[in-house]
């Protein structure tokens, strides 16, 4: 199944200037995989070395921020639109 | 002048040239604005900035702008009152409210927003936007007239009608989004890698969040340069909160005032403390959480700053309260009926954690403490509900008068 990915401007040096990607896999984790295998180096940008999301890299699967899901293990569906936002984006009162 | 060096990410310490940028490309972390503290050193002396304007822009060596090209509507240098009545009732014997409601669009925004608009011009952006639970937006739109520039504000359909009018009556373009700002935040970060646009508080945030580290320079100043013991900060994002501090330590750094560390509070409302929830858990990672409090201004559930509050509150060993939401109004009353300052709902809950940390303990009665007020209560009217119980209808007759006076409750 496919889905596409929302590639922000600070990653974009590593996906050639592409501004969405399409994706496989059945959760964020394989997500992240398949992303990787399309742009080697994208997946230590936004993930620890333990395969945790980095601190200031939120997800969000059809709008829906994945930590109110199931996280990196949050399933995906064909056509699901997922957006990579960086945390500090906005949010001041 | 200004005497900014680059752009440093807060996370890994990597460098970047001075531009609207707010993501580390490495570590998605957020850049902060360096200085040359060197030179500001060498600069800057109490009598220099008492000799300045009774504006914010007194502080200008400490800010990333030429103060030549200030957008200045009058904002900061905000009253400091000792607020004997309230102290009283609490038990405090220096209790001092900072009344930062009365900027020109009556709160603390117009700090960061000046800072902003003026580096907007400086980099020749043309669309000032930003994304906000109210305060913000009236600010971005009053400074956007100011300085020619079009402004776009996208907010929460729910937000308070005075917070709407407050911004609509600068001509701005109004766009209410189908969320909460949580949701509206996520769409305007898309949006900025679309529209060349100074977002102010996205590309534009490492300029913006400096303007509020002059709240800590004016409590200082105003104190006689000295720190406080305590600070009670609202907090929403928790940038206030940690720059405030910065703007403490960097007095500090400066020698301006000695060496003396207060606790830094965080006040958030039941209904959105995501911030000070992590903190009571022992955690640096915030887990975001679907606001539902009356304090509309601090409704943001997935707070960008959260885990640099957290490192203020453990560094100054403050604490994190959570103010329960059926003491906001009553809190606001309080305030009002003893010092004469009408606050919004966020202004509620600090007064209420302050309340809280007397109750606790947690402050002294000799010691100095700041309770910062950052938006005035006009603003947040229908959370007030009907205020009626001190209110009765009257004749214009003196009969009719004698029989309604003896109707007051109190």
């Amino acid at each position: 199944m496919s889905a596409t990915v929302r590639i922000p401007t600070p990653l974009r040096k590593v996906t050639n200037g592409a501004d969405k990607a399409s994706v496989e896999g059945n959760s964020i984790a394989e997500v992240i995989d398949s992303l990787e295998n399309t742009f080697p180096g994208i997946k230590k940008r936004i993930c620890e070395e333990s395969g945790e999301l980095r601190s200031f890299v939120n997800v969000f699967v059809n709008g829906e921020d994945i930590r109110f899901s199931d996280g990196i293990n949050t399933s995906i569906s064909s056509g699901d639109e997922i957006s990579l936002v960086p945390a500090v984006a906005g949010g001041k009162d | 002048m200004s005497y900014v060096l680059n752009l440093i990410c807060r996370e890994c310490g990597a460098e970047y040239p001075t531009q609207p940028l707010n993501v580390c490309e490495f570590c998605f972390g957020p850049l902060e604005v360096q200085y040359d503290f060197d030179q500001i050193k060498n600069k800057v002396s109490r009598k220099t900035i008492s000799n300045g304007p009774n504006s914010m822009w007194r502080y200008s060596q400490f800010l990333p702008v030429d103060i030549e090209n200030s957008i200045d509507i009058g904002t900061g240098f905000t009253p400091l009152i000792h607020a004997k009545n309230l102290g009283k009732q609490l038990g405090l014997d220096y209790l001092y409210i900072k009344n930062d409601s009365v900027n020109p669009t009556f709160s603390f925004k117009d700090r960061p927003v000046a800072i902003t608009t003026s580096k907007a011009l400086e980099f020749g952006f043309e669309v000032l936007a930003c994304v906000s639970t109210g305060n913000l937006m009236g600010s971005v739109a009053a400074h956007g007239s100011k300085a020619n520039l079009d402004t776009y504000v996208f907010y929460p359909q729910d937000l308070e009608v005075s917070k709407i009018f407050g911004a609509a009556v600068y001509g701005s373009k109004m766009i209410a989004i189908e969320g909460n700002y949580d949701d509206a935040n996520r769409f305007c970060s898309e949006l900025s890698d679309i529209y060349p646009w100074a977002f102010v508080n996205i590309n534009m945030r490492p300029f913006y969040a400096e303007g509020s580290k002059t709240l800590g320079y004016e409590i200082v100043e105003q104190l006689g340069w000295k720190a406080p013991d305590h600070c009670v900060v609202p907090g929403a994002s928790g940038e206030l909160h940690t720059k405030v501090w910065k703007g403490i330590q960097e007095f500090i750094d400066c020698e301006l005032i000695e060496n003396s560390i207060p606790k830094m509070h965080l006040a958030q409302p039941e209904g959105c403390s995501p911030i000070s929830s992590a903190f009571k858990s022992k955690s640096r990672q915030i887990q975001p959480v679907k606001p539902s409090t009356i304090a509309k201004s601090l409704a943001i559930g997935n707070p960008a700053s959260g885990p640099f509050s957290i490192d203020v509150l453990n560094q100054t060993h403050g604490s994190a309260e959570i103010a329960a939401e059926d003491t906001i109004i009553d809190s606001i009353k309080l305030l009002a009926e003893t010092e004469g300052i009408f606050t919004e709902t966020a202004g509620g809950v600090v007064i209420s954690s302050l309340k809280e940390l007397v109750t606790k303990g947690k402050i002294k009665k000799d010691e100095t403490v700041v309770a910062f007020i950052t938006g005035n209560g006009l603003k947040t009217l229908e959370s007030m509900g009907e205020i009626k119980e001190n209110t009765v209808s009257c004749m214009p007759n003196i009969s009719s008068f004698d029989r309604v006076k003896s109707n007051f409750k109190f």
